[in-house]
């Protein structure tokens, strides 16, 4: 037992300026709580109007670069899903109907800034700096595709629904102890929010003030489980309020909404002003992966109402109503495209190699003794099988 | 009356009869109710048995292997699928702390009679996260046993033994074996759980493995012996326990050992094989054990890496004229 008058260890390290926590001496309060807002952000309507006062009015450049991003990322997908189909790519994650939430999210990053993209983020990693040929390489299955390509501050993604979300959490919890002024985006999808591990790191963030900005994007489903059987609150913004962490809910399909709302983020969390939780509402047009057929569980009329709703055709009125953009030059880019992407899968197919030498590379810092026997031996063993 | 099915079916046979036989049985897991199971092993049984005892679930391993673990603590006998052992990762505090200790830590009061099955190894071409070999990491823990079945007949009738069982049993499937056909009777039957099997009798060596990699094992066997080496092969069926008691006899015949295993070599299954058939055919042994493994680099994306990673025939033989001195 300690001395009556000897402090106690908590009082020793609670230095006496900070006042001790308000609910430990106080009465229990009991008036109700208010969780504040969550806030909802359209700015393109369906038809591509702009709601009233709501334009960001971002320059000419900045739109049609972002432009001609989404309609290069629905290219890329397209070709990569027709070399699946004739055996030339491996099982892949299409990303059809969400290249608003792909571009918006990290189109305000800096290359500073990290991000972590999960296997659906094609169209994002493109645009932080992933050649199109790369991404081919990687999809089908060549050792040094997986990577990120120098320089790119890109998590590599793991195929564990949810775990990278903590990491990310962790890198931004460093940078803004390093007091670096940047700050992370992290991707991942409406079923991965059900991993106890998601919510951690929404907490984590919180306490922290952590610099990060989270984008779930509520695609509806998660392989054939539909929203409504993933959460009994299918309104995942309202998780973010709970932990503390400022939230709102975008219309994933508007460009502008999702460019605002991840501009508005990064820009607070950069500044010390804590996390943003944006849910990203959305639609998985297409299939889970190239190894899943949805029509055993989805009907199909549910995907055609959001045709109606796609992100590039409604950006592209925007823009024609600028006069930025006539649907000859919107032609034109998507001519562009098709020949970029074009010429990536012929670059892909003349210089991919299978490297089966390099496996045990990068797995320590330093190679230790007996794997360096061992990484010996593999290679006696395909010198024997003639491999090369 | 025995037939040709495939390994999913024969997987599903064997939970639809415990469920017909016995009501407290369910099965639980992602997709495996609309969706027939990611991989179809659960094909046609929300049908069959409805939404109660079929039930999907959100993506959370550790809430539906917890929650499974608290029904068969109360007298249910869940089924729980992973759509692969990989994800068990996450949920390791469940299906080792808890599922595990209960009935140990109740002192005897109420057990954890639970199955958890799925997807064990690499799948072809998932990547190093999803391709893990969980066997030698969860054979270290006490109190619950390992069934590895390699072909549909075994499949059904270990996978029987471990429903009916009365401790957990954790089932590793492979994803490149489900398609996979073999003879299997249409009644219900059980294999022991913890009993070897020979697969094909020799003399001149004796290999031990388990699951998919008893397939290898049977490719370099037909190379080996037109080099004139006569395999003897076990198919451990369980790796929890051992069936030690089989290995030793077949040793003492053969005076020769080659363990493999697809996972890593460091404190693994194989090491346990070996380490005892040291210590029980000390005096038999015309070499010490060889053992084959997966490289120690996690297992790759590309395909032929992950080939030239895994076990395969070029390496057991290898092994094998090693052992037999013939290399
Ligand atoms: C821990 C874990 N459990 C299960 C899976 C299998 N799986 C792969 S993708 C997926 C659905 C993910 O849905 P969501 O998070 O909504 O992302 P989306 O695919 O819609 O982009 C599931 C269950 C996995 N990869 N990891
Ligand atoms: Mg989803």
């Amino acid at each position: 037992m300690p001395e009556a008058n000897q402090p106690t260890r908590a009082e020793q390290n609670t230095p006496s300026e900070v006042p001790p926590p308000g609910h430990i001496d106080g009465p229990f309060d009991s008036r109700s709580i208010d969780l504040g807002r969550i806030e909802s952000l359209q700015v393109l309507d369906e038809h591509g109007q702009v709601e009233d006062g709501l334009d960001p009015k971002y320059d000419d450049e900045t739109l049609l670069k972002v432009h001609r991003a989404m309609v290069l990322t629905r290219a890329f997908d397209a070709r990569m899903l027709a070399m699946q189909r004739q055996g030339q790519m491996g099982t892949f994650a299409p990303n059809l109907g969400q290249e608003a939430c792909m571009i918006g999210q990290v189109w305000s990053l800096g290359p500073d800034d990290w991000f972590a993209p999960s296997y659906r983020s094609f169209g994002a990693q493109i645009w932080r700096g992933w050649s199109m040929e790369h991404l081919m390489r990687l999809w089908a299955g060549y050792h040094s595709g997986f990577p990120p390509p120098d320089g790119v501050k890109d998590l590599p993604f793991s195929i564990v629904i949810g775990s990278h979300v903590l990491p990310s959490v962790g890198l931004a919890m460093a940078m803004r102890r390093a007091q670096d002024a940047h700050c992370a985006v992290v991707n991942f999808g409406d079923g991965a929010f059900s991993q106890g591990s998601v919510s951690e790191a929404l907490n984590f963030a919180a306490v922290e003030q952590a610099p990060i900005v989270f984008v779930c994007e509520n695609n509806g489903w998660a392989i054939s489980t539909p929203i409504d059987k993933q959460s009994g609150n299918d309104v995942l913004a309202t998780r973010g309020l709970g932990f503390g962490v400022r939230s709102l809910r975008v219309d994933g399909n508007d460009i502008l909404a999702m460019m605002m709302a991840t501009q508005e983020a990064c820009r607070r969390a950069r500044e010390g002003q804590g996390p943003t939780l944006i849910e990203a509402v959305t639609y998985r047009m297409s299939l889970h992966t190239t190894a899943d057929d949805p029509s055993v569980y989805r009907d199909e009329s549910l995907v055609d109402a959001w045709k109606n709703r796609c992100p590039i055709a409604r950006f592209e009125t925007y823009l024609a109503n600028r006069n930025l953009l006539s649907s000859e030059q919107a032609d034109q880019v998507r001519a562009a495209c098709e020949q970029e992407v074009l010429d990536a899968r012929t670059q892909f197919r003349e210089t991919a190699v299978a490297e089966p030498r390099q496996i045990f590379d990068h797995l320590y810092a330093e190679m230790p003794d007996e794997l360096e026997e061992q990484r010996l031996e593999y290679l006696r063993r395909l010198d024997r099988k003639g491999v090369k | 009356m025995t037939r040709e099915i495939h390994f999913r079916d024969a997987l599903r046979e064997a939970m639809s009869d415990e469920m017909r036989r016995d009501e407290r049985v369910f099965l639980i897991g992602e997709e495996v109710a609309e969706y027939d199971g990611a991989y179809k092993v659960s094909k046609g049984m929300l049908e069959e048995f409805g939404p109660r005892r079929i039930i999907d679930t959100p993506i959370s391993e550790t809430g539906f292997a917890g929650l499974g673990i608290g029904a068969a603590m109360m007298g249910l006998r869940p089924i729980v699928e992973f759509m692969s052992w990989s994800f068990s990762l996450v949920c390791a505090d469940q299906i080792l702390n808890n599922a595990p200790k209960m009935l140990y830590m109740s002192g005897g009061q109420f057990g954890c009679p639970i199955v958890f099955r799925g997807n064990d190894g690499a799948g072809g071409q998932l990547g190093s996260t999803h391709s893990w070999c969980v066997e030698s990491l969860y054979a270290n823990v006490p109190g619950m046993k390992i069934i590895i079945p390699s072909n549909p007949y075994d499949a059904k009738g270990l996978l029987t033994s471990a429903i009916q069982a009365d401790d957990p049993v954790f089932c590793l499937e492979s994803e490149r074996m489900l398609s996979m056909a073999g003879d299997v009777p249409e009644e219900s039957y059980t294999i022991p759980i913890g009993k070897a099997h020979i697969v094909r009798p020799g003399t001149d060596c004796t290999i031990v493995s388990f699951g998919r990699a008893v397939h290898f094992c049977m490719e370099a066997v037909e190379t080996l012996a037109k080099e004139g080496i006569d395999c003897e092969v076990i198919d451990g069926r369980s790796i929890k326990p051992l069936d030690i008691d089989t290995i030793v006899a077949s040793v003492r015949k053969t005076n020769r050992c080659v363990v493999v295993d697809q996972s890593w070599s460091f404190a693994s299954v194989g090491s346990e094989v070996a380490a005892e058939v040291h210590r029980m055919c000390f005096d038999d042994l015309d070499n010490h054990v060889y053992r084959v493994h997966s490289d120690d680099v996690p297992a790759p994306y590309a395909w032929n890496l992950e080939q030239e990673m895994l076990p395969n025939a070029h390496k057991i033989c290898q092994a094998v004229r090693g052992v037999t001195y013939t290399a």
